[in-house]
């Protein structure tokens, strides 16, 4: 899901930056507000395991390979926000330091990966979890479900991305000058495996961490959407 | 004080996780997955589609990374032992990075909070 450079046309990094800088102002504003001094290490936290839960790549024999991402684990935890800013520093540091995921195409790669999924995932755990309490096996299975959902999600955004290359980018003889394969490959080829296989990678990470979670550490588990809930009714 | 036990026992977590990554590097290898889809390099679409994009030669390689493929440069053909043991020094380095980015971030977000409250 990491689109290297030369990959995307400028049109589309264009856009996908021009999309990311107000989001990233916004998950700034947000933070500013709700992190506190026992928090930002929670958040460097995020950052790093999303940086190593990426590492872990899962194969699918001779075809592909995908990995989970830690971005519903976190939007769970510490809200989608904060999701936002630390898969936004995780990929950056891919990109930067280790060549995974190129510059030009960091905006598209964090408009994927640290915002559509943060907060699918986050909209499906609340939906599923609601007010229950943080040892409920309803938070399990929204984590889990949660984690599936946004995964997929991202994967679409993400094939979509790469689909519309060849149909707004050609060279004069009409080969495609960045990606070569349209949607109607791009989409299905990144949705399936993901579907198949990834979803489930990030649905058992996301619920394997919340169950464990919330057996040794309960306020971090309903912490989040107490919160949340708390300034609903206020 | 909990909060404080809580982030030890999360740093030690990411530490056993850092340790175990060539899991990550094995299993592909193993099984031959090759490189995730729609992840290629000018080599692998031409590879699979008889040319190289004109875009895409132009501006695949704007950008060299210190450690591409969380390796040193040049260790492509290295012994998987070698790679594995990059592999943890990656996860190690990559986690410090986030986490200092992360940290600093936070510290200056949550910084200007208190000045504006006081």
């Amino acid at each position: 899901m990491h689109i290297p450079d030369g990959t995307l046309s400028p049109a589309t990094f264009g856009a996908a930056y021009a999309a990311m800088v107000p989001i990233w102002v916004v998950a700034g504003r947000k933070l500013k507000k709700t992190l506190t001094a026992r928090t930002v290490p929670l958040l460097a936290i995020g950052a790093a395991f999303s940086f190593v839960i990426m590492m872990f790549n899962v194969p699918i024999p001779f075809a592909s390979t995908g990995h989970a991402t830690g971005a519903p684990l976190i939007a769970i935890l510490l809200g989608p926000w904060a999701a936002t800013v630390a898969v936004s520093v995780a990929l950056a540091v891919q990109a930067f330091l280790f060549q995974d995921g190129g510059l030009t195409t960091l905006g598209a790669n964090c408009l994927n990966m640290a915002v559509i999924m943060p907060f699918t995932s986050y909209g499906v755990y609340r939906l599923i979890a609601g007010r229950s309490d943080a040892k409920s096996a309803r938070r399990v299975i929204g984590a889990g479900v949660a984690g599936y959902v946004g995964l997929n999600i991202a994967a679409v955004t993400t094939g979509v991305m790469l689909g519309l290359q060849p149909l707004i980018a050609r060279a004069a003889d009409g080969r495609p000058l960045y990606f070569v394969y349209g949607l109607k490959l791009a989409v299905p080829a990144m949705a399936g495996e993901h579907l198949a296989l990834f979803g489930f990678v990030e649905a058992a990470v996301t619920a394997g961490a919340l169950a464990y979670l919330a057996r040794t550490e309960p306020a971090l588990v309903v912490g989040a959407s107490q919160a949340a809930a708390k300034k609903g009714a206020a | 004080m909990r909060a404080h036990r809580l982030t030890h026992r999360l740093w030690i977590a990411l530490g056993l996780l850092a340790l175990l990554t060539p899991l990550g590097l094995w299993l592909p290898q193993r099984l031959k997955a090759g490189d995730a889809w729609g992840e290629w390099g000018p080599e692998q679409v031409s590879r699979q589609v008889g040319f190289v994009p004109e875009g895409m030669s132009r501006s695949s390689d704007r950008w060299h990374a210190p450690m591409p493929d969380y390796a040193p440069k040049g260790w492509e053909k290295r012994s998987l032992f070698r790679l594995s043991v990059a592999y943890i020094g990656s996860a190690l380095i990559g986690v410090a990075a986030c986490a200092a980015l992360a940290w600093a971030l936070g510290r200056w977000l949550s910084r200007k909070e208190k000045a504006r409250a006081a």
